[in-house]
């Protein structure tokens, strides 16, 4: 059966950014449907569906959901994650830009089904044209009796959804991060537990979904989740911890390729496929040298590693931290691999939030020895170092509170390890002018 | 007198209702001032937090945190130009572009044009990677961009901003 797009189908069609556009296509007929169960039916749908969050973790999304105490009294609040910072992602704002009530219905039926009475829209700054898009669509479902008080007359479903704007950082993006943002603070990721479903913004339950996991939920309320599970990769048998990559997905593609761009995908196509079928090959008839299969913190893939398969374990067998946000970035032959992790690195020092010590340093640390490999003052021993340093920041050895350090540190494990040969070389051949410099210096 | 005017603390009172907590206001609310006086002066840190049931301080501890607020010793111009630096972005010439622009205004990154016009920034990934190298005004993405597109883009506001004051 040919894959037929959802999540992009109806970008191309004029004016479908208004409300009464969007409902001549079919829209808010899903809100319909949910609204006819009750909301423990739309989370087992969601469950049954095995959607997982598409902002990066991959978690299933209606477990998450289902953490929300029983009976509890309220206010129960979801916050829409469109904080999209992750370098070569851009798929949420392809979303909310182009076909905004898309997204605000999968809001809807998600804030019906975890009881929510209030939805915040955290949106990075930098993305204005989606937020006065967004903005309009609300204004448009107060005024047709969509946001509110009785929602489409259901007695008792009252939601008001408001935007907020960030101020320019990366970590807002982490779910408790973004809590924090919101409550008016520094963004600092918080300790877990407790959980934001239990004890989340304004210490109520909470529950933080990335724009695209919404918008699949509006779709697997339309086709049912037999249809969500008939696209995508079943469960790998001979791993009992994978619990399968289902339905649509949207890939971004940046980079050396010639035709970048938002593809809407069946989770599990290969990075070749994307690259060559869609992406139209790499730029000026040159060769990969190496991919990002899903945002700079997953790490590389070398031009052997092409036919992985990117769903949620495929880049995990090449050594990555995972799919992330699927935004494939490609680097071709003639590009320095020096000169991609210190802008990997230097992007993680930046973006640090300053909270926990081995983040903070490490990541200036890294940024500091590439920088100084760049300039011809390397040492062969930098290498290992390097290495030392991302073995230990993160919350896979345990370090940190968020796992922005494990995404610094992917970067500069694969990248050492997949194409040490390269560092080797330039840190050998540079060095012999610098050796001069050095000496000149000492004398001085 | 009171440098936030009515209307304005108004416009911070009207977010508070969306919040539980007045704090919650706090960025909505120094976005409005940074838009007004394009930075955030000091008087307006201790109006805000009295506004807001706040310490001066945790007002000062938010906004430090997040790059985008200026303090008034070195206010906005009256366009501001982010340039992408990140990954994406570099690998087809964003970096170029970025020292391109320094040099053409003669400033470094985070400095104001001396006519106020125009204030340049790096940024990282704006989120807009398949129009790279691109650079966002305000809050508007331009790319894919040339260095020679973005020095006729940056020309152009220039003279917008020369234009109508600042």
């Amino acid at each position: 059966m040919a894959f037929e797009p959802v999540l992009l189908r109806h970008l191309q069609i004029p004016g479908i950014q208004h409300l009464d556009t969007y409902q001549a296509h079919g829209g808010y007929q899903a809100l319909k449907r949910a609204l006819e169960l009750t909301p423990e039916q739309v989370v087992q749908l969601v469950k049954d569906s095995g959607l997982r969050g598409r902002g990066g973790a991959g978690f299933p999304t209606g477990v998450k959901w289902g953490f929300i105490p029983k009976d509890h009294p309220g206010p129960i609040y979801l916050c829409v994650n469109a904080d999209e910072s992750e370098p070569g992602t851009f798929n949420n704002r392809i979303l909310m830009e182009g076909d905004p009530h898309q997204v605000l219905e999968g809001t809807i039926i998600s804030a019906y089904a975890i009881r929510a009475s209030v939805a915040y829209i955290y949106i990075r700054y930098e993305y204005g044209r989606a937020y006065r898009i967004l903005q309009r669509a609300i204004e448009e479902l107060y005024k047709h009796g969509l946001l509110g008080r009785n929602i489409l007359g259901k007695a008792g479903f009252n939601l008001d959804i408001y935007i907020h704007r960030g101020a320019g950082a990366y970590i807002c993006g982490e779910e408790t991060g973004l809590i924090e943002s919101l409550e008016g603070k520094r963004a600092w990721p918080r300790i877990k537990p407790p959980f934001p479903a239990v004890q989340g913004l304004f210490q109520k339950p909470t529950i933080v979904n990335n724009v695209e996991t919404l918008a699949c939920v509006k779709h697997i309320l339309e086709r049912g989740p037999q249809w969500f599970r008939s696209i995508g990769v079943p469960p790998d048998p001979n791993n009992p911890r994978d619990i399968g990559s289902f339905g649509p997905k949207l890939y971004c593609l940046s980079g050396h390729v010639n035709r970048p761009g938002c593809y809407e995908l069946p989770l599990g196509i290969t990075a070749r496929e994307l690259i060559e079928k869609y992406g139209g090959g790499v730029w000026n008839g040159r060769r990969v040298k190496a991919i990002i299969p899903g945002g700079l913190s997953m790490g590389f893939m070398s031009d052997q590693e092409l036919d992985t398969p990117l769903d949620f374990n495929g880049p995990l067998k090449v050594g990555c931290l995972g799919l992330g946000t699927a935004a494939v970035i490609v680097i071709d032959d003639r590009t320095s691999m020096i000169d991609v992790l210190y802008n990997s690195c230097r992007f993680f020092a930046h973006e640090s939030c300053g909270q926990c010590t081995p983040c903070r340093e490490g990541t200036a640390w890294m940024t500091k020895i590439l920088a100084r490999i760049r300039r011809g003052e390397g040492y062969l021993d930098d290498l290992d170092l390097l290495l030392e340093i991302a073995n230990g920041i993160g919350i896979m050895p345990g370090t940190t509170i968020c796992g922005l350090a494990d995404g610094a540190a992917w970067p500069v494990k694969t990248a050492i390890t997949k194409f040490r040969a390269e560092f080797e070389d330039y840190i050998r051949n540079s060095r012999s002018r610098s050796v001069t410099l050095r000496e000149t210096t000492k004398t001085l | 007198m009171p440098l936030l005017s009515e209307d304005l603390r108004q416009a911070i009172e009207d977010y508070t209702r969306r919040y539980a907590t007045r704090q919650a206001a706090l960025l909505p609310a120094l976005h409005l001032i940074q838009e007004r006086f394009r930075c955030v002066p000091r008087e307006a840190i201790e109006e805000l937090a009295d506004l807001l049931d706040l310490h001066p301080a945790q007002v000062h501890d938010t906004l430090s945190f997040y790059g985008f607020f200026r303090d008034a010793g070195n206010p906005l111009g009256r366009f501001r130009v982010w340039v992408c630096r990140s990954l994406p972005c570099m690998l087809r010439g964003g970096e170029e572009i970025l020292d391109d622009l320094c040099h053409y205004l003669n400033i470094q990154p985070g400095q104001t044009t001396a006519d106020g016009a125009i204030t340049l920034e790096f940024a990282e990934c704006l989120g807009a990677c398949e129009l790279a190298p691109c650079l966002l005004v305000n809050d508007e993405c331009h790319g894919p961009l040339t260095q020679e597109s973005a020095r006729q883009l940056v020309a152009q506001l220039r003279r917008a901003g020369v234009q109508h004051g600042v």
